[in-house]
């Protein structure tokens, strides 16, 4: 599995093929709320775009920077919290700062916040960051619920987005304004992540992160390269702490603990960190099974941790390597050849999981009922959660499920490798 | 050969160099001096102190005493970055390179700092039309044209050393320092890379440590012999190799050409 994003080197101009996607991301940002039109929805879409922004700015650490922090939501959430008290003081002293500028002045928090932390986590890459980032987020965290008068103690601090005069005839009040609101931030920080990884900067970020002695001899200093890595990505993640305040209007000491800070490392792996586009994915994924799977079961952070679990072990590219792993087929016109064998596999294992998370949901069910409460309805289908013949079934199911995918699994391989290979002319050397 | 004037300063020299780790001394006062244009090996018995010696040049350690001057002025003790922007620029023994990033991006990246775009992040580096022919002509200069997409990882060994000889001379350094670029080369890789290293070091200051000693007489106008830590011989390849320290030193092998 090869992870190369292929470098346009030679083009010196815009081309189409460079513009294109941005057009359509933001066509796509445009016309989403017209197709899921409930307020619900509107809701789900905003977190999302946070997420994504969140997810994007950490990616530009771990992914880009080689850096793997522990301790990132303290610059969402410094963004967050400042951004909430810029509300209110615009409010009390009736200050000339339209709502939508608001995020800018969250990304300048989560900027000099990371000032302070980078200027000494970053000197070393590797355990070392890693454990420095865990501290201050622990140390951040705790101070969350010590200096109430910036953080708000428990209940947090709340402002309220609609404090100013309208922005061109826009007070806020509705969903839809701020979805667009939060989007057109989303399109503007994402594609600015995306400059940022073309520039020199952003290159040198890759090289450290591969090589930083390497780096050192053509003349860079790797500290200083992930310092500024280190600031860019708490500007865009102060951003995000922006948008969250002026969409919730309620920012606690949940916006920046560590599990907060664990929840974006999870998101940006299960996405993909080698891949621009990567926490991208990421961040949906979360936020559907966040506000939609939780409607549904209980254990859904369960389901969540399996998904990850299995993604570190087999698919270290995460779900953008998955994709990108399609490429050489597609090129080669293959992608055909795949269909049947996916299909014979995926199937069976996927009745086969559903047969596991019956087993599981009634277990959870039987354990956690009410007495009298025996009845439960999963997949569409009602029955008593007590009687063991549900259980059997939901067993029974599993094993035969996952029994035919790995009879068909080895045939799949076959077609893999096949979708993949190469015919080439005996070449002379080199090749791989 | 032109003789530089007598003003001018050597391009590399190296006085009373020391270097202890813990109780042990590997470098035991080393003094050299070499002239700009010079192409000049080192060569000694293993764990005579090569590497370390290069390694103290070129700022990876720091020296325990003595001092280095690059174009005459003082380099020691600065890290390695800013020894690098000073013109001197080093390969390693053991590859190394950008391994996830491609062929084109490695050189590409070696280029950045010395055409001046430093810590920038409001330039594009794809935009530049300069930048990229700068790379694609050193891409050229080192057989690689054809693998210029492919991450560097995936090449094969002698593809490897090549390119780090592309990293290497790309910042334009007027110092360039190797260290054993033919090692574990089979022969006609080796002649490769000596016609490669010949090419590319063409009017520029060249240091290597080597132990072909057919690459070490061909490539080299004076040979320094390091033993546990002291320089016990400078000269001409015929001077080294008539000197009786040298012979005693290698302990009877001959040091023949090829």
């Amino acid at each position: 599995m090869s992870e190369i994003a292929r470098i346009p080197g030679r083009n010196a101009g815009l081309t189409p093929g460079m513009v294109l996607p941005w057009a359509l991301a933001a066509l796509f940002l445009a016309v989403m709320p017209l197709i899921f039109a409930s307020n619900s929805a509107i809701t789900i879409m905003n977190q999302m775009a946070i997420t994504i922004i969140f997810a994007l700015a950490y990616n530009m650490l771990l992914g880009q920077g080689g850096m793997l922090s522990f301790g990132h939501a303290i610059f969402m959430g410094m963004g967050g919290f400042m951004s909430v008290h810029i509300m209110n003081w615009v409010e009390r002293y009736e200050l000339p700062l339209p709502l939508p500028l608001l995020p800018v002045f969250g990304g300048l928090s989560g900027l000099a916040l990371a000032i302070v932390v980078g200027s000494f986590s970053t000197r070393k890459a590797g355990t070392v960051f890693a454990m420095i980032s865990l501290g201050v987020g622990e140390l951040v965290a705790a101070s969350s619920v010590i200096i109430v008068a910036f953080f708000g103690g428990e209940e947090g601090v709340s402002g309220d987005r609609t404090y100013g005069l309208p922005f061109f005839g826009i007070e806020f009040l509705r969903q839809i304004e701020v979805y667009y609101l939060t989007a057109a931030w989303l399109l503007i920080s994402a594609l600015l992540m995306y400059l940022w990884s073309r520039t020199p900067l952003g290159r040198m970020a890759n090289a450290v992160r591969d090589n930083p002695e390497r780096a050192e001899f053509v003349g860079y200093s790797a500290r200083w390269v992930r310092f500024h890595s280190f600031c860019a990505s708490g500007f865009f993640a102060g951003i995000a702490g922006g948008l969250f305040a002026i969409n919730y209007e309620i920012v606690t000491e949940e916006n920046l603990n560590l599990a907060q800070s664990g929840a974006i490392l999870l998101i940006t792996f299960l996405g993909g960190a080698g891949f621009f586009f990567g926490p991208i994915i990421g961040a949906v994924l979360f936020t559907l099974l966040q506000t939609v799977l939780s409607l549904h079961t209980d254990i859904w952070q369960l389901y969540l941790g399996a998904l990850f679990v299995m993604t570190v072990m087999y698919f270290p590219g995460g779900l953008a390597g998955v994709l990108m792993m399609h490429v050489v087929p597609a090129r080669l016109g293959r992608l055909h050849m795949l269909v049947m064998p996916y299909l014979r596999t995926l199937l069976p294992a996927a009745i086969g999981i559903a047969g596991l998370a019956g087993v599981l949901e009634i277990i959870f069910h039987r354990r956690n009922m009410a007495t009298g409460d025996e009845e439960m309805t999963l997949f569409w289908i009602t029955f008593d959660s007590t009687s063991p013949w549900p259980l059997a079934i939901a067993l029974g199911v599993a094993a035969i499920g996952i029994w035919i995918a790995r009879r068909t699994a080895p045939a799949l391989r076959e077609a893999w490798e096949a979708a993949n290979r190469i015919d080439l002319p005996p070449s002379s050397e080199g090749r791989p | 050969m032109t003789a530089a004037p007598t003003t001018a300063p050597a391009a590399l020299r190296i006085e009373g160099l020391r270097k202890s780790f813990g109780p042990t001394e590997i470098i035991r006062g080393v003094d050299l001096s070499i002239e700009a244009g010079e192409r000049h090996a080192i060569i000694g018995p293993n764990g005579a102190g090569k590497s370390t010696l290069f390694n103290l040049v070129t700022g990876r350690y720091a020296p325990s005493a003595g001092s280095v001057f690059l174009n005459g002025q003082e380099i020691s003790g600065l890290p390695p970055f800013r020894i690098n922007r000073m013109g001197l620029s080093r390969s390693f023994q053991i590859t190394n390179i950008f391994p996830r990033m491609t062929v084109f991006e490695n050189v590409r990246c070696s280029l950045l700092w010395a055409r001046g775009y430093r810590y920038s992040f409001w330039h594009m580096v794809g935009r530049s039309r300069e930048l990229t022919e700068a790379t694609e002509e050193i891409l050229a200069q080192i057989n690689l044209t054809a693998r210029r997409d492919l991450p560097a990882g995936v090449l094969s060994y002698a593809e490897q050393r090549a390119l780090e000889i592309g990293i290497t001379m790309a910042g334009g350094a007027s110092v360039i320092m190797l260290d054993e670029p033919t090692a574990g080369m089979s022969h006609s890789e080796t002649d490769h890379i000596v016609e490669l290293i010949r090419r590319v070091t063409e009017g520029r200051t060249l240091v290597m440590v080597e132990h072909d000693m057919g690459v070490v007489f061909g490539l080299a106008d004076r040979i320094s012999v390091l033993v546990y830590g002291e320089i016990i011989a400078t000269g001409s390849p015929e001077e080294v190799r008539a000197n009786p320290k040298v012979q005693e030193a290698y302990l009877g092998t001959t040091l023949e050409a090829g």
